[in-house]
């Protein structure tokens, strides 16, 4: 296969087929592989999408740095989409993010401003929102984006439609809610039927510590009357899927997969006792940038410290 | 037995610094009534005055967000834990 460019690469991403994971009869379990993706995350999809929609809009011009509040992911990918249109980029990162993930982007040549790790996602938003300010910036801010939206409805979504037409369940990691917006509303458009389910990750108490609830964090861009449900998933359980995922089935997928696999478990033997059918399970990322947390190598209740430790969702 | 909530730091100022408080089962919205009957100030805090959940809050009964239960009418039995948390950005991200 030829490609002009990296960027030709993004989306169009394997469904496989997971039977060991799915003990519920009449039920078939699908993963899709996000991991696939250039710099190995379904974020590729929405960096690409951002970056276009701020060249389209006129706001992103050659002498502007793209500016991002990332975990790591789509500072990665938007390093990389800089990269090749010959953009600066900054990170504004929490400083408790995977080595892997400061070590990539350090690689593009990000160039990097910490976050309080403590505050989680939280503190890099409210910290990139302020450097905004500045006019040198471009901020595509991932939380508030509809081309995050749109990239999941144009790609994902349609992408599962053409590969299981007649699926009945679909699962997805909760970060911006992206995912589960743009590739979730397609899906109900094909049948509203479908069932949307998030998989969330129950953060440290130091992450809920906020001195007020009004700051309180709910992505512009979430809209929870689309989700049929939501379940928080410890970072216990979603190692151990996880290493379930590699052990059973040889898959290699970043942490967050065992979440979903635990929660499309559930929404299996509801499905189940539904009549069955297909679940769609969307791996967010490969192994690869969580490898230094030693979840798939060391004793659970190490991993479990040292997985806590880092950012891992 | 009984229900153990677990409350949030934001809103432990409420309860006496307390972390997690003992009520009777029923459902959230009794377990709020009776939560707000112990803890005045709490009232305003987890629903709105109209006696809705808050934006910025997510009630989990065990692991499920209530929401996409029964909401306030999600029955909620012995040895259950209902977890109130803050809304925060969610990471992946």
């Amino acid at each position: 296969m030829k490609y002009k460019s990296v960027l030709d690469l993004v989306g169009n991403t394997p469904l496989v087929e997971v039977p060991s994971l799915c003990p519920t009869p009449g039920v078939r379990m699908w993963v899709k592989l996000e991991g696939q993706n250039p710099t190995g995350s379904t974020k590729d999809r929405i960096a690409l999408a951002m970056v276009e929609a701020g060249e389209a809009s006129g706001e992103l011009t050659k002498e502007k740095i793209i500016l991002e509040p990332t975990s790591g992911n789509t500072g990665i990918a938007l390093a990389m989409v800089a990269k090749t249109r010959g953009y600066r980029f900054t990170a504004v990162l929490p400083d408790n993010a995977s080595s892997e993930r400061t070590s990539l982007l350090e690689a593009f040549g990000a160039e990097i401003i910490s976050s309080e790790g403590a505050k989680g996602s939280n503190g890099a938003v409210a910290l990139a929102q302020k450097l905004a300010a500045d006019p040198r910036y471009y901020m595509p801010f991932q939380y508030g984006s509809q081309a995050n939206v749109e990239a999941h409805y144009q790609g994902t979504g349609r992408e599962i439609l053409d590969d299981l037409p007649e699926v009945k369940a679909f699962v997805a990691g909760l970060g911006t809610g992206g995912t589960l917006m743009g590739a979730g509303r397609r899906l109900k458009e094909h049948d509203p039927g479908i069932k949307v389910v998030a998989a969330e990750p129950a953060l440290g108490q130091s992450v809920y510590g906020l001195r007020s609830l009004e700051e309180g964090y709910v992505p512009p861009i979430f809209d929870p009357d689309l989700l049929d449900g939501k379940v928080m998933v410890k970072a216990r359980e979603s190692i151990l899927w996880t290493r379930e995922l590699l052990q059973k089935e040889g898959i290699f997928a970043g942490i967050s997969a065992g979440a979903v696999i635990w929660v499309a478990q559930r929404v299996a033997e509801r499905l189940g006792d539904d009549g069955g059918g297909d679940i769609v399970c969307l791996l967010a990322d490969g192994g690869w940038k969580y490898l230094s947390t030693e979840a798939w190598t060391e004793e659970i209740d190490t991993a479990e410290a040292q997985v806590e430790e880092v950012l891992w969702w | 037995m009984a229900v153990e909530v677990r409350i949030p730091t934001v809103f432990r100022k409420f309860t006496g610094g307390s972390g997690a408080v003992e009520v009777q089962p029923g459902t959230v919205g009794s377990l709020f009534e009776q939560l707000e009957t112990r803890y005045p100030d709490l009232r305003g805090q987890v629903r709105t005055p109209d006696g809705q959940l808050h934006r910025f809050v997510n009630v989990y009964v065990n692991d499920e967000d209530a929401r996409y239960l029964e909401k306030l009418e999600t029955k909620v039995t012995e040895g259950d834990t209902v977890s109130i948390l803050p809304s925060v950005a969610g990471g992946q991200a």
